[in-house]
């Protein structure tokens, strides 16, 4: 079968069970796209084409022999570099985990696994998920198959690049404050943070720990929540993680969104230094889904001025925890030569991490140490609970609040490399899900004139995927933008 | 509002963090350090008299189970990764002389 690649996820698993074609040259044509477009686009870090192959082929076996494991049993897809695996090494984008095969596979991992999910490779980064826009990668450049000029967004850039260039139908990102979201609608693809616990945090390495969430970026709403079945659900190696079974998601997509109310939070749509095309292609769908009989009411969420701020106290602070693990010890990169343990530790550290990480373990030291604490660490904390409460409140008179995902396009790579502030007044839209443990879904909802993607956010209650994947799933019913293919990568 | 990071505390909490800066990145942090510091600065104006601090977003019980051994690794795979290690130990620079 000619032009697999042009499949997604579903449209795949069709094609394997009616016999058009098989998970071996499935995995092939995906193969096949990393080889011919990654050089210039940068998504992987490392693939497992032989693995991948075999594996297919076995799926090819278990499926004639009626065996199937799911649906998606052979069919490719790509994780970030940010998961435990038994059998390949996980970097997190850094020098300081070179050669790391971690004892065990995270449970996201054994989830894919099980239901026979094929791995390729794992996508590029930025440093321990530190970022948006992907350069924080030790390693490479991840280029936006939109514009190679510019950045995909990050930190999960490599995953949405991948999907959206077509070389894997779906793939695995982590978001902490937008790192699923805000890439996907720079790629123009679909991207959900789930309620935070309802995927496990197991064997996912980790940068803040109450904010990390594991999820899907694919093509459309029906892939995502497809992928978001075989994710979700309860862990007894995660004690954050949900204890209650997850809804069947791709049941709830009924493409009916009549008589839902859609909050739209005052100011959120014409914020200053908001790009304005952006702005109105938002606004744009949202008189699409009112066309589908979803209806509008205005919503406050005054305390969301306070997200950038409240988010990167925390995020820091944890992230400054989460990092003194990495000390030349237990894995990963020694510094050669220290005459004393402190001497190894500090070269370890100095050498191995990147500029960002060191910038953010600084603040997250410096904000929870002597004195320092309540005016900053338990003043944040305060601050999301009040950013709890505005969304408790606007749930009572809506059922979604939408607003754009992004303040503006994908940027030059390069541009914002030497202001980390701007970097992160870049999440400024996606920080409050993540504070609030909301889910948060990204969809493609236009282009600018110079034709790059824009996303539409939608947040739901806590634990109601099903709810955002619906209206998100309808929208795309009656609209074509995830279908449109980056011109650099059309054939 | 303006936050000064004076290059004495940009060496302190780089002390305490375990990382060494060369002069130039000393510099650079406490640019960007203070510039970062003077935009989260606008959270002391929120009231949050009496506000419980957020520490976990879904309200769950944390859960118990029997304490059971299970699924324990061997020691040489433990030991695997460590940048210098023998059969059964990681192997660090001398602590005592």
């Amino acid at each position: 079968m000619s032009e697999l690649w042009k499949a997604g996820l579903a449209q795949l698993a069709l094609h394997v069970e009616s016999g058009d074609t098989s998970c071996r040259e499935a995995v092939s044509a995906a193969l096949a796209r990393i080889e011919k477009l990654d050089p210039e686009i940068g998504a992987f870090v490392r693939l497992r084409a032989d693995a991948a192959l075999a594996e297919a082929g076995a799926a090819d076996e278990a499926r004639a022999n009626k065996r199937a494991r799911s649906r998606l049993h052979g069919l490719p897809i790509a994780v970030k570099d940010i998961f435990a695996s038994r059998e390949f090494e996980t970097h997190c984008g850094s020098r300081i985990l070179a050669g790391f095969r971690a004892p065990y596979d995270a449970t996201v991992l054994r989830r894919l696994a099980e239901a026979g999910l094929v791995v390729v490779g794992s996508t590029n980064m930025d440093e321990f998920a530190m970022g948006s826009s992907t350069e924080n990668s030790a390693f490479q450049v991840t280029h936006n198959p939109w514009d190679p000029a510019r950045i995909p967004g990050g930190s999960s850039g490599g995953s949405a690049a991948a999907v959206a260039a077509r070389m894997v139908p779906a793939a695995l990102g982590t978001d902490t404050g937008g790192s699923i979201r805000q890439p996907a609608a720079l790629c123009g693809v679909v991207g959900i943070k789930p309620t935070y616990g309802r995927v496990s945090r197991y064997g996912l390495v980790a940068f803040a720990s109450s904010l990390d969430q594991v999820g899907p970026i694919a093509r459309s709403c029906a892939d995502a929540a497809l992928l978001l079945g075989v994710l979700a659900g309860h862990d007894p190696r995660d004690a954050t993680s949900y204890p209650q079974p997850a809804p069947n998601f791709v049941a709830a997509l009924t493409g009916e969104v009549s008589g839902l109310r859609i909050g739209l939070p005052r100011g959120f749509f014409d914020g200053a230094g908001a790009d304005p095309e952006t702005m109105a292609a938002a606004r744009e769908a949202l008189s699409t889904l009112q066309g589908l009989g979803a209806k509008t009411v205005p919503v406050e969420l005054p305390n969301s001025a306070h997200g950038i701020a409240t988010y990167y106290l925390i995020c820091t602070a944890e992230a400054s925890s989460n990092l003194s693990r990495y000390d030349g010890v237990k894995y990963g990169f020694r510094a050669p030569a220290a005459a004393t343990l402190d001497e190894m530790y500090e070269r370890t550290r100095s050498e191995g991490f990147g500029a960002e990480v060191k910038r953010r373990i600084l603040l997250g030291t410096y904000v929870l140490s002597a004195g320092y604490y309540d005016a900053y660490y338990r003043k944040a904390q305060q601050v999301r609970t009040l950013i709890r409460a505005d969304f408790a409140r606007a749930f009572e008179s809506c059922d979604l609040v939408a607003m754009p995902t992004t303040p503006g396009p994908a940027w030059r790579i390069g541009e914002r490399v030497d202001d980390p502030l701007a970097m992160y007044l870049a999440d400024v839209y996606t920080v409050t899900a993540n504070l609030a443990g909301l889910p948060g879904l990204s969809v493609p909802c236009g282009f600018t004139r110079a034709g790059l993607p824009v996303g539409l956010q939608l947040i739901g209650r806590p634990l109601d995927e099903v709810t955002v994947l619906r209206a998100g799933d309808a929208y795309q019913r009656h609209t074509d933008f995830h279908e449109r293919v980056p011109q650099g990568v059309a054939r | 509002m303006a936050v000064n990071i004076s290059r004495d505390t940009v060496l302190y909490i780089a002390r305490l963090a375990r990382l060494r800066l060369a002069d130039a990145e000393v510099e650079r942090m406490q640019r960007d350090l203070s510039a970062i510091l003077g935009h989260v600065e606008s959270l002391q104006a929120v009231d949050t008299e009496g506000i419980a601090p957020t520490t976990h977003v879904l309200e769950i019980a944390t859960p118990l189970r029997e304490d059971e051994i299970a699924g324990v690794l061997p020691v040489s795979e433990v030991v695997r990764n460590a940048p210098d290690h023998t059969d059964d130990a990681m192997v660090v620079p001398k602590v005592l002389e």
